[in-house]
């Protein structure tokens, strides 16, 4: 058995184990080898999908190039990992990535339970159907005995049961490891319904053959919190993750854009000034240099930027801001002030 | 001479004791198991480590929570409220389920093409040259994604159906069947059932003592197939017509989404279940077939010429001459096959049907316990490995008792 | 003289008949083998019809109604709204995507370079005849290996960039299906061939081992295997130390293949005589010495057909990879599906029906290779 460890032995003489010193903090360890690895999605249109050149874009793949510029003020210092949904935990639990944003749903369990601490919410949403418009359905009430294709071990699959039982419709559930695979199986005629995030539902649509022949219910069945999500137990990683978002935010809050961030630094506003460095040393208390606000809304933009370019409603995907617009025009995302 | 035996016996053995081959197994087994027991402390003081410093739940606690999950075959009752426990029963039972039709289909298909390998017909024979070379050389997988994907947009959406007789429909919604549905009385038709198996087992000891001494045959094949058959069929027609069958119902009006079979009538059997079926045994037949051609052609032809002279026609020589023998080298690589046609399923959750693999999988992103699942999963298939093996020893045993 | 007449002796052979018409040429073979009796008769029109019912759509899909050029989906849809052929434009478009994966465009002579070295130290490996093979053994087996892996990940010295780094991540199609196959292959030999040697010790413990450790990977499905290398091993190293996808696979993989590989080479193992033994013994050979020089040699040559019936199982097998998410072959031809610029109703099908082709030719020839090993070698022990 000892030659169990040959493998171990050789891998390790490739290189390609990355070992990395026990005891050494995230950041650290980040400046160490010069990029973030970050966990995401293995394609999801406007979220985290690679083009064919193998780039990756989406509002996710935007939390980690945003990272990057807080940290080294460059946002292309980042390596991806496409995950699947189970792997995705162990793979940050490991250290394989350092943070993960793959739209992953935030819940008590797994704040809990998996070591994990989800660093903010960067997109509100939420459980809904789609359906072929043939069918004549206009809502999810409406959908007693239908077939329903999902992905398997996700929170979807568990809500589509309670809604169902709650209702007291029958339904028959088909659920499938890899979305590519679902929405095969739908675009085959499989099921009635497809079910998943609303803007996973959203983004599969543009995959099907018709998409024009396809319309979402307009039920929402769960509250999905989305966000990335760091290792417990490491509290200076988990408040730039944090505070990364948070900054994106206050940035559009203060009307702080990738192309007005230059002249905003002479702005009178203290809470520009605080955010952009100007004023005080907020960087510093968080290990990174001050002006680390600054490189993300330069390099990334602020969280409009981000939405409006990977999933707004010039996008194919076309979603409105709806609940992720800022509190102040009445949607849910409010980030604490920087002061 | 005591002393003597003493030096011949103490000097050579300190020189040698490096080249005694004793002692150097001693030490090579005695490394191994060092290496081994480093190896495993290693391992288990990294994943306690791994799992405290990750906060990760451990134990088997989790088999009682509620699954909450629900599922689209299930042999027992089960519904989302059912434990963790149960719905990897459930996956079990469906692995067990998808490989024993498999095996029974792999087996006809595989029996079947292989005696036709060996046909005088070269049209025949090249089909079946055609078949084992064309199906076992494309990999299992694209083989389940052909049968499910690719044949699925060709068979009729939900609200269309092709019927046979009016009593089994297929659409992409699955295979509809006629349920029987078992009233009180009707245990008798399962009596009657036993009776006629123990029956026709007498009845063929029987003429077989009759056969071995006075020659007569006795057509022992019809008269079992009458007693399991018909003894039923009295029973069902004496006792009133105790069992009914429960149609499957197409609705062809209202909604849309009402329109077609109606759910819980009638049998389904999901499509993913059938695509699974179909490729597990066409894919394992082409092996199972190559099994059959040289297992037949191992058996020497001398033994077929010396049938022949007997008197023997062409079908009894085939049934009582080549293939008994024949059997003795087919059987131990068809268990073999059998075993990998059941490891095989597992590629069932490519395709969302419920097998162990599949809801293990779910309960593993659910609870987030790897390791339990893992555990469970090899240690059913590892103890499926065991039993096959466990049998072919059995088989080739009482194999080997009858030759002479 | 008329005595001499009563009686005629035939000096000269009568003219040979030819066969009558109806044994002989097309006819009669088609009387011999098709139309010997009603019932054969019978089973050769069933034959022909099924023959021809899956052989006249198929043809009538991948020629005659396929689309052969095209830039996008609307070439492949069909004018009526129809099914429509084979859509054969994509798979041009895909090609690149299907061999390479994303690998990047301009540093795709790198791994043209190790398909090349590949083929060419494969060959003459393969042809019983060619010279120089334990040289080449040891290229392929040792050199090539270490070449590949840094042409094809990159190659950093100190600060000078050789080759840049190529993430596993971005490879896929042809080439992760022929990396795993490989790999699994040529780390497995000598993993099995220890096995097998233990399987066959008379020490009772290694012995022991070695049969625990064949039948543990011989019993689980390689999916589980695969499962547990991309979420389980993480669990199992110490803090910190993390592998590369693939290479986790790799493991898994080699692990999986290494129990299949002991008991063939346990095969090869068994079938030389014990004379062989005995008499490398009576020259006074150690167990090594007698392994290297006079068993292994032999035994070895014996396993090549099971060696490459091994290799065609693990090459279709790397194709489950995909249900871990990573793109292989068949992954990245599943992948290509959802693309909006290609997909018609037709994609699908024409996208397996390349995968299919690919994995017969490679699987098909190999087991004909292996057939002819097999006829060459049965020469040799035969007694």
């Amino acid at each position: 058995m000892s030659k169990k460890i040959l493998p171990l032995v050789i891998g390790a003489a490739m290189g390609v184990a990355a070992t990395t010193a026990a005891g050494a903090t995230t950041l650290e360890d980040v400046k160490a080898k010069g990029f973030i690895q970050c966990g995401v999605s293995q394609g999801l249109p406007g979220f985290s999908n690679p083009d064919s050149q193998g780039n990756w874009t989406g509002l996710d793949v935007d939390l980690c190039r945003a990272m990057a510029s807080a940290v080294f003020g460059d946002a292309t210092a980042v390596k991806y990992t496409p995950l699947s949904a189970k792997e995705r935990f162990t793979a940050l639990q490991s250290g394989e990535v350092d943070v993960l944003s793959r739209n992953t749903t935030w819940t008590m369990s797994r704040d809990t339970q998996l070591g994990l601490n989800f660093a903010g919410v960067n997109y509100y949403d939420g459980q809904g159907f789609m359906v072929r418009k043939d069918l004549g359905v206009t809502s999810a009430l409406e959908l007693s005995g239908a077939s329903v294709c999902t992905n398997t071990g996700t929170t979807t699959e568990l809500n589509v049961a309670d809604y169902f039982r709650a209702n007291n419709m029958p339904y028959e559930i088909v659920a499938f490891e890899k979305a590519d695979e679902v929405v095969a199986a739908y675009d085959a005629g499989r099921c009635d319904v497809y079910t998943t995030d609303a803007s996973g539902l959203y983004a599969q649509r543009l995959k099907l053959t018709n998409p024009g022949d396809h319309m979402v219910l307009p039920e929402i069945i769960s509250k999905e919190p989305l966000g990335p999500v760091v290792r417990q137990g490491d509290d200076e990683w988990f408040n730039i993750a944090k505070w990364t978002l948070n900054a994106m935010l206050n940035a559009e809050e203060l009307g702080v854009t990738s192309e007005n961030v230059d002249e905003m630094k002479s702005s009178d506003n203290p809470s520009v000034k605080r955010l952009l460095g100007v004023e005080g040393a907020f960087g510093e208390a968080i290990g990174l240099s001050n002006d680390w606000a600054y490189n993300i809304v330069k390099n990334v933009g602020n969280y409009e930027e981000s939405f409006n370019a990977n999933v707004g409603p010039d996008t194919p995907l076309g979603i409105s801001r709806g609940v992720n617009a800022l509190w102040n025009d009445g949607g849910f995302m409010y980030a604490p002030p920087v002061r | 001479m005591s002393v003597m035996e003493q030096d011949s016996a103490g000097a050579p053995a300190r020189a040698s004791l490096l080249n005694d081959p004793k002692v150097r197994g001693i030490f090579y087994q005695l490394v191994l198991i060092v290496a081994l027991v480093a190896f495993g402390y290693f391992i288990v003081t990294n994943t306690i480590h791994n799992l405290e410093q990750q906060n990760i739940a451990s134990g088997w606690g989790f088999l009682e929570n509620t699954a909450g999950f629900g599922t689209n075959q299930s042999l027992v009752e089960y519904s989302e409220t059912s434990s963790y426990g149960r719905a990897i029963y459930v996956g079990f039972l469906n692995t067990l389920l998808v490989a024993g039709v498999g095996i029974f289909f792999a087996t006809l298909i595989g029996f079947i093409v292989g005696i036709a390998r060996l046909s005088n017909n070269w049209v025949i024979n090249r089909i079946a040259y055609c078949y084992v070379e064309l199906v076992r050389n494309i990999p299992l997988l694209l083989q389940i994604f052909f049968w499910y994907f690719a044949v699925l947009r060709s068979i009729p959406g939900k609200r269309e159906k092709w019927s046979i007789f009016d009593t089994f429909h297929l659409n992409i919604g699955g295979l509809r069947l006629p349920k029987p549905i078992w009233e009180p009385g009707s245990f008798m038709i399962g009596i009657a059932l036993v009776i006629a198996i123990a029956a026709s087992i007498v009845v063929s000891r029987w003429a077989r003592k009759r056969q071995e001494a006075t020659g007569q045959q006795f057509p022992m094949f019809w008269t079992a197939v009458g007693l399991i058959i018909g003894l039923p069929v009295i029973t069902y027609l004496v006792t009133g017509m105790p069992m009914h069958l429960e149609h499957p119902n197409f609705v062809e009006t209202g909604p849309i989404l009402r329109q077609g079979f109606e759910l819980n009538v009638g049998i389904n059997v999901i499509p993913e279940f059938l695509a699974l079926t179909a490729a597990l045994s066409i894919y394992t037949a082409s092996f199972i077939a190559e099994i059959v051609r040289a297992g037949i052609q191992a058996v020497s032809h001398g033994q077929t010429e010396a049938a022949h002279a007997l008197g023997l026609r062409n079908g009894p020589t085939l049934r009582l001459v080549v293939i008994p023998q024949a059997m003795r080298v087919i059987i131990p690589p068809l268990t073999s096959q059998y075993l990998n046609l059941t490891k095989n399923s597992s590629l069932a959750v490519a395709i969302a049907y419920p097998d162990l693999v599949s809801m293990g999988g779910t309960v593993l992103n659910q609870t987030g316990q790897a390791i339990e699942i893992i555990g469970i999963w090899m240690a059913v298939y590892l103890s499926l490995s065991l039993l096959t093996s466990a049998f072919m020893n059995w088989y080739n045993q009482r194999m080997a008792l009858v030759e002479r | 003289m008329s005595d001499t007449q009563m009686f005629q002796i035939r000096t000269e052979e009568a003219p040979r008949l030819p066969a009558p018409i109806s044994t002989t040429g097309v006819i009669g073979w088609m009387r011999q083998n098709l139309f010997s009796s009603i019932g054969n008769t019978v089973l050769t029109v069933i034959g022909i019809l099924i023959a021809y019912s899956l052989i006249a759509p198929f043809i009538q899909f991948a020629f005659i109604d396929a689309v052969w050029t095209g830039d996008n989906r609307e070439a492949c849809l069909a004018q009526d709204g129809g099914h429509s052929g084979a859509c054969w434009a994509y798979v041009e478009a895909y090609f690149p995507q299907f061999i390479y994966g994303r690998y990047p465009t301009e540093e795709i002579w790198r791994v043209n370079i190790v398909y090349a070295l590949f083929l060419l130290l494969l060959v003459p490996l393969a042809i019983p005849s060619a010279p120089f093979k334990k040289a080449n053994a040891i290229l392929f087996l040792v050199v090539f290996p270490i070449v590949a892996y840094f042409l094809l990940t990159g190659l950093v010295i100190g600060d000078t960039v050789v080759l840049p780094i190529v993430e596993t991540a971005v490879w896929g199609g042809l080439l992760v299906t022929l990396v795993i196959a490989v790999t699994g292959i040529v780390a497995s030999l000598p993993l099995g061939i220890a096995l097998a040697l233990g399987r066959r010790s008379k020490m009772p413990i290694i012995k022991l081992v070695s049969i625990i450790f064949i039948e543990f990977w011989r019993g689980v499905p390689l999916i589980t295997v695969l499962f547990m290398s991309s979420v389980m091993l993480p669990l199992f190293l110490p803090e910190g130390v993390t592998f590369d996808k693939l290479l986790r696979v790799l493991i898994g993989v080699t692990l999986f293949s290494a129990a299949y590989m002991a008991e063939v080479v346990r095969g090869g193992l068994q079938a030389i005589p014990k004379g062989q033994y005995e008499g490398a013994m009576a020259l006074g050979l150690r167990f090594w010495p007698m392994m290297y020089l006079i068993i292994l040699p032999q035994a070895l040559k014996l396993v090549i057909p099971g060696i490459v019936n091994t290799f065609i199982g693990l090459f279709k097998d790397t194709t489950l990879v995909l249900i871990v998410g990573m793109f292989d072959l068949l992954g990245q031809i599943q992948s290509s599906f959802t693309d909006p610029t290609w997909s018609t109703p037709s994609t699908g099908h024409t996208g397996y029906l390349f995968a299919a082709m690919v994995f017969f030719c490679f699987c098909f020839g190999m087991s004909r290779y292996s057939i002819f090993m097999e006829k060459k070698l049965h020469t040799g022990h035969k007694r």
